[in-house]
């Protein structure tokens, strides 16, 4: 942000704050929700802290310059970010000068989805939100009000709302993202990936991905690691429809045609068997139904899979070769957001099953087994129980789900079976973005009797809600302690650096406030968040001033490898690696995976892909105007001979219809040699249509709004969502 | 096939450079335009036919002062931190051409007020009779006349190399970096100043002898830009990519239309045959040579702005 | 006498621009203009393709025709590490040294005056790394002296194949892209 405007800004936040201190004193003045800037400090300050621009987590340390926040740096005790952040975490600082924050607590006027407010203060929205929740109560019981929340940041949210007796809580990092991946592997090896992945790439000699673009996609550790490995000179793989910046790197680029992983997958796997080049002694120690499997893929050959990929036999049999003379510091990497084609957990299964025929699950370069601290937990009153069942998946409808299903909340929200939803608590998760088909989102939203989203910026959903409430940045607030599981056990404290620019609060202080209003406070004991952090490291034996100074502890290291004297476990029911699954075949599935025909576009039709880029989050960081400024809107890549054909020129804007006639914003063309000609691809994010958010309104094209179809994994109920196709509309 | 992107997004910049808009061009022309009417003037005076050639050697010198205040104006609204202008004048950088173009005018203006002297306005001696003094110290003193001849050559074609140097001098730009431009842009500046000449001069033979001097600047200009391209053009690949632009690129329609047909062929054809006395002398032909010299000063600086090496965007 | 360089591995790059967000947030570069950036180059027919990324910014040239064209000596070349600043209260803005950048690295600051990258000076005599090779995820970017044959810098010349921006250009630019 420009030096002059940020003064002129801070000029404007001042004027605020004293709006804010003014609207404030209706209500009670909760201790910790204390000014910490009041004496700016001459010079520099450093205070760390962990950052939310995503969910990884990086520890950091701010600098404050004569008291206003300048930059943020990572902290180089951290075993994420070693002393590194991220593009979006190095921007951070944008959340906080954000013009386009929510600053006060809004309650609608008009109709829902008009975006007309009026600004109220907390005391009044959060008596609003309590009077309608204790009527739903009464009317509907408490399981009808269901929550949906993004990060850590919900914890305090969705412990009042379970006092409150709710059941109901999604999210949408489940079933519309790395759903698949984990029950893929739970139902093989028993365990999940889990967040942060528990992938070695630094340390793998042969790292395979399979459309995961690390580099654009920027976990931080995961980037970091994937620099180790190129300088390592490890042997990269890159399966993609898109040369995308992993592939730039790669050894072996395969241009797949999009929705045949599972028969490359099944080809790769043929090769390794077939030619005994698997890892004998670990598939003989851990594996269950190898015979049946080697069984079932024995016709699998790579000419079988070449029609469907379009993957030369030849290279199919090289890069298998490949993977398993490196075994087993081979990383198959099971990817992250992985809900494509609705057959995804037969996919993340198949890529389970390589890294097991390959020994990398629990080996060095492969998946490693993750350590973490753990603190006692707050010792809070035990929540009501409820006689209803959560009504996300009925009767198991979807067998394998492991958590709940955002879309199965919202069809039951929609069908009112098999009880009613008649409230939405939104947390930091933009739905109208996240969820395929946004009529059907809209359509359970009109079902509600309340709607309230809590979040930065007015996202979307906020658009959507019948009470906003304005959450303090994460720079501005204290969280509960990031524990990941990770190489090594350490955990990190998120405290407040500046204070908010207007009437925001944190979540804590919300979740308190809207739990004393429901009658609840003894649920929260505590005055102060500092309290409740200061008991739980307490019992834990540790201080929280030292933490506050120190902002990470970290462990000592603990095996984290089968080779480090890790004995695994596996918790399927064989308590081996599944290659051959049986409670699949009871359930009616593929004991082992078998590869299905996608749909195919029609002629005139392509493939509408979507991925990240690395300055950006979700839809979630395009008014961060520092982001902004390095990607202000996104494009649609088309491949250059079908620009060609089409008449159409690089930069130029055009529209994208799909094939339920869905037209999207204008959107700039990138005519490209990066892509298959099948297929588009853009960044997701963008297309911003909630008025609040000035600095991205209009600003490219959505393709979740083009995302009016999706296919249901009949496992888990992911929603598949590369089963669109889009067409041009050259006239804008 | 190859595709360049870059995130960089600077005002001025990108997607290419145009740090320089009207001002510049304006400048250099009017630079051009009194560099070559000093050269002329001071021809006159050198071989003592001041008399005869009157407007040249009596007129022009307050009209170059004039004119030449109009583009060291506009060269100050280029500027984008205009209070510290006066920082030209605290340094001479000898390997700036924009330094030494400072000093320059600097000295352009005594040089030009010295012939300006010969002859200076009627309300100007009225006010201050020194003035008339001065004027009739200089006319006692024809070898100080033939001096004042000499420097405003002198200076006249150095403003006149300058205004060229200021844009060959920049090697990043591959359509400026040939010296050539500097003797285009002073012969371009002379055949301004005489068509300028030609359009005001009321005495008959003074008119025809500037009408004849420029259709042989005209020629001379054609054969320059002739040079310059041919000198481009079996240069390197960008070299070749700069002259293109204006050969068959975006610029070209300007530069066949308004700078070679209408800005020198026609003129010329027009002056030959007014000089031959086929048509009546009129100020039709000078003010297409005045406003095709403007349109070079205008393509060139724009068209070498837009010039660049290839594979940086 | 110090000579700074940077060598910037593009086997490494990713070119994610932390380098440039750093450098807004270090420098506080004004919101529309960039110190550094990302250009990517692609070479071939798909699926045959070959990128390059560069993260590209002021090249601190020998030759440096941007400090050659300044008329008033804003434009300098540091004592320091010949690292070439501007002077912001010398600078005029007749903008003669953006038009004389081969690479285009520099622009005009919104306050008037020729701005540009400068290899984080300010951190540098501190004994810092230039704010974007301090926050690279992917540590593709070093920096170090040219003049000292023991600097990483140089060993990393010796063995690696590189390439520098428009050698054609006659600057002899210090930005050495590993290839």
């Amino acid at each position: 942000m420009n030096a002059i405007s940020r003064r002129k800004f801070l000029k404007l936040t001042g004027y605020t704050i004293g709006a804010a201190a003014a609207a404030s004193s209706l209500t009670p003045v909760i201790k910790g929700a204390k000014k910490i800037n009041k004496e700016k400090v001459k010079g520099i300050q450093t205070i760390p802290t962990y950052c939310d621009i995503c969910f990884w987590k990086c520890s950091a340390i701010a600098y404050l310059k004569d008291g206003e926040l300048w930059k943020i740096e990572g902290h180089p005790n951290d075993p994420l970010s070693k002393g590194r952040l991220c593009p979006r975490g190095t921007g951070g600082i944008g959340a906080h000068f954000d013009p386009d924050r929510l600053r006060s607590p809004l309650i609608r006027t008009r109709e829902r989805g008009e975006e007309k407010w009026k600004e109220v203060t907390w005391d009044e929205a959060l008596s609003y939100i309590a009077k309608k929740m204790n009527k739903i109560k009464e009317q509907y019981g408490a399981e009808s009000v269901a929550s949906f929340s993004h990060g850590i940041g919900g914890n305090f949210l969705k412990h009042t709302l379970k006092a409150y007796g709710a059941i109901n809580f999604g999210a949408p990092s489940f079933a519309q993202c790395r759903g698949p991946r984990d029950v893929g592997f739970e139902l093989t090896v028993g365990d999940s990936i889990g967040s942060p992945e528990r992938t070695d790439i630094e340390n793998s000699k042969c790292l395979v991905l399979i459309g995961s673009h690390l580099g654009e996609n920027m976990h931080n550790s995961q980037a970091q690691e994937f620099a180790k490995a190129i300088e390592n000179d490890a042997t990269i793989i890159v399966v993609d429809p898109r040369f995308s910046t992993a592939a730039s790197k790669a050894k072996y680029y395969l241009p797949i045609k999009p929705g045949t992983d599972i028969a490359l997958l099944l080809a790769w796997m043929n090769v390794i068997v077939s030619e005994k080049l698997y890892n004998i002694d670990y598939v003989t120690k851990y594996g269950f139904g190898f015979e049946q499997f080697a069984a079932e893929i024995s016709s699998y050959t790579p000419e079988w899979a070449y029609p469907e990929t379009g993957i030369d036999p030849d290279l199919i049999r090289k890069t298998a070769r490949t993977m398993a003379m490196y075994k087993p510091a081979t990383l198959v990497h099971p990817g992250r957001h992985t809900t494509w084609y609705g057959d995804d957990t037969q996919r993340s299964r198949a890529i389970a099953l390589l890294n097991a025929l390959l020994g990398s699950w629990g080996s060095k370069g492969g998946l490693f087994f993750p350590v973490s601290y753990s603190l006692p937990p707050y010792p809070y009153p035990a929540y009501p129980t409820s006689t209803k069942e959560k009504l996300d998946n009925p009767g198991k409808k979807y067998p394998f789900a492991s958590e709940e299903i955002t879309t199965g909340i919202r069809e039951a929200t929609i069908t009112g079976k098999p009880y009613p939803i008649k409230s939405w608590i939104v947390y930091s998760t933009n739905l109208i973005f996240a969820l395929p088909n946004i009529d059907e989102t809209i359509k359970a939203i009109q079902n509600l009797d309340l709607l309230v989203v809590v979040d930065t910026i007015g996202s979307e959903i906020a658009g959507w809600a019948d009470v906003v409430l304005p959450e303090s940045v994460y720079l501005e607030r204290h969280d509960d302690f990031n524990m990941s599981p990770f190489k090594q056990p350490f955990f990190s404290i998120r405290q407040p650096v500046v204070d908010p620019p207007g009437d925001q609060k944190p979540n804590w202080w919300i979740a308190k406030k809207l739990a004393e209003k429901l009658g609840l406070g003894n649920y929260f004991p505590w005055n102060d968040v500092e309290e409740y952090l200061d008991y739980r490291l307490k019992a834990g034996g540790l201080s929280l001033a030292k933490l506050k100074k120190e902002g990470v502890f970290v462990g000592e290291k603990k095996p984290i490898y089968i080779e480090e004297g890790v004995v695994p476990e596996f918790g399927t029911p064989s308590g081996k690696i599944e290659f051959y699954s049986p409670q699949l075949l009871q359930a009616g599935f593929d004991p082992v995976p078998k590869f299905t025909k996608v749909e195919e576009p029609p002629t005139g039709y392509f493939r509408l892909l979507y991925g990240r880029i690395p300055v950006h989050s979700f839809s979630r960081t395009q008014t961060n105007r520092i982001l902004m400024d390095m990607y202000g809107e996104n494009e649609v890549w088309v491949n250059q001979d079908i620009a060609d054909k089409w008449g159409i020129k690089n930069d130029q804007y055009i529209k994208l219809k799909n094939q339920d006639g869905v037209i999207s914003n204008k959107v700039k063309l990138k005519t490209t040699e990066r892509i298959r000609p099948d297929c588009v691809y853009m960044i997701h994010g963008f297309g911003h249509t909630s008025k609040m958010l000035k600095g991205a309104y209009g600003k490219g094209a959505s393709d979740s709004e083009l995302i009016t179809r999706y296919k249901t994994d009949p496992l888990m109920g992911g929603t598949g969502m590369n089963v669109n196709f889009v067409t041009f509309e050259t006239e804008v | 096939m190859l595709e360049l992107t870059t995130t960089r997004h600077n005002p001025m910049i990108d997607p290419s450079l145009h740090v320089w808009s009207w001002e510049i061009p304006l400048y250099l022309f009017i630079g051009g335009l009194v560099a070559g009417m000093m050269i002329i003037s001071g021809y006159f005076l050198f071989s003592k036919r001041y008399k005869e050639i009157d407007c040249v050697c009596y007129s022009l010198p307050l009209i170059s002062l004039i004119v030449l205040s109009i583009g060291m104006f506009s060269l100050f609204l280029d500027l984008e931190h205009k209070l510290f202008v006066w920082r030209l004048y605290t340094t001479l950088k000898i390997s700036s051409p924009m330094s030494w173009g400072a000093w320059i005018l600097i000295l352009v203006y005594p040089v030009i007020i010295a012939n300006f002297l010969m002859n200076p306005l009627k309300f100007i001696e009225v006010k201050f009779p020194q003035i008339t003094k001065l004027t009739t110290f200089i006319h006692q003193r024809p070898r100080l006349i033939q001096n004042i001849g000499i420097v405003n050559m002198i200076l006249g074609g150095m403003l006149g190399i300058y205004t060229g140097v200021l844009l060959s001098a920049m090697g990043s730009r591959p359509l400026w970096n040939s010296s050539i431009l500097s003797i285009l842009f002073l012969v371009s500046g002379l055949s301004g100043a005489a068509a300028f000449v030609h359009m005001i001069a009321q005495n008959v033979k003074e008119r025809e002898l500037l009408a004849k001097a420029d259709n042989s600047f005209l020629i001379l200009e054609l054969f320059v830009i002739m040079l310059l391209l041919v000198g481009l053009l079996t240069t390197s690949k960008v070299h070749i990519a700069a002259a293109r632009l204006l050969l068959d690129g975006p610029f070209a329609a300007q530069f066949w239309v308004f700078v070679i047909f209408l800005g020198i062929i026609v003129p010329l054809i027009i002056q030959l045959l007014a000089v031959n006395h086929k048509i009546k002398h009129t100020p039709v032909a000078p003010v297409m040579v005045i406003i095709g010299g403007l349109i070079l000063r205008f393509i060139i600086v724009y068209a070498g702005q837009f010039s660049k090496y290839l594979n940086v965007l | 006498m110090a000579r700074f360089a940077m060598a910037i591995d593009t086997k490494k790059c990713v070119g994610c621009m932390d380098c440039v967000v750093a450098c807004k947030n270090e420098n506080s570069v004004p919101e529309g203009y960039n110190r550094d950036w990302i250009v990517t180059i692609t070479e071939g027919k798909y699926p045959d393709v070959h990128l390059e990324i560069q993260s590209q910014r002021c090249n601190h040239c020998d030759n440096t025709p941007c400090v050659e064209c300044c008329p008033t000596g804003a434009s300098h070349v540091n004592d320091v590490g010949a690292v070439v600043l501007v002077d912001h209260d010398k600078c005029i803005g007749c903008k003669a040294c953006l038009a004389a950048c081969p690479y285009s690295a520099r622009f005009i600051n919104p306050e008037g005056y020729a701005d540009k990258c400068t290899f984080c000076i300010h951190r540098v005599e501190k004994g810092e790394m230039p704010a974007c090779v301090n926050v690279c995820p992917t540590h593709c970017m070093h920096f170090g002296d040219l003049d000292d044959p023991n600097s990483e810098i140089n060993k990393l010349l010796a063995s690696r194949k590189f390439h520098q921006l428009l050698p054609e250009a006659g600057t002899n630019p210090r930005i050495f892209y590993l290839t």
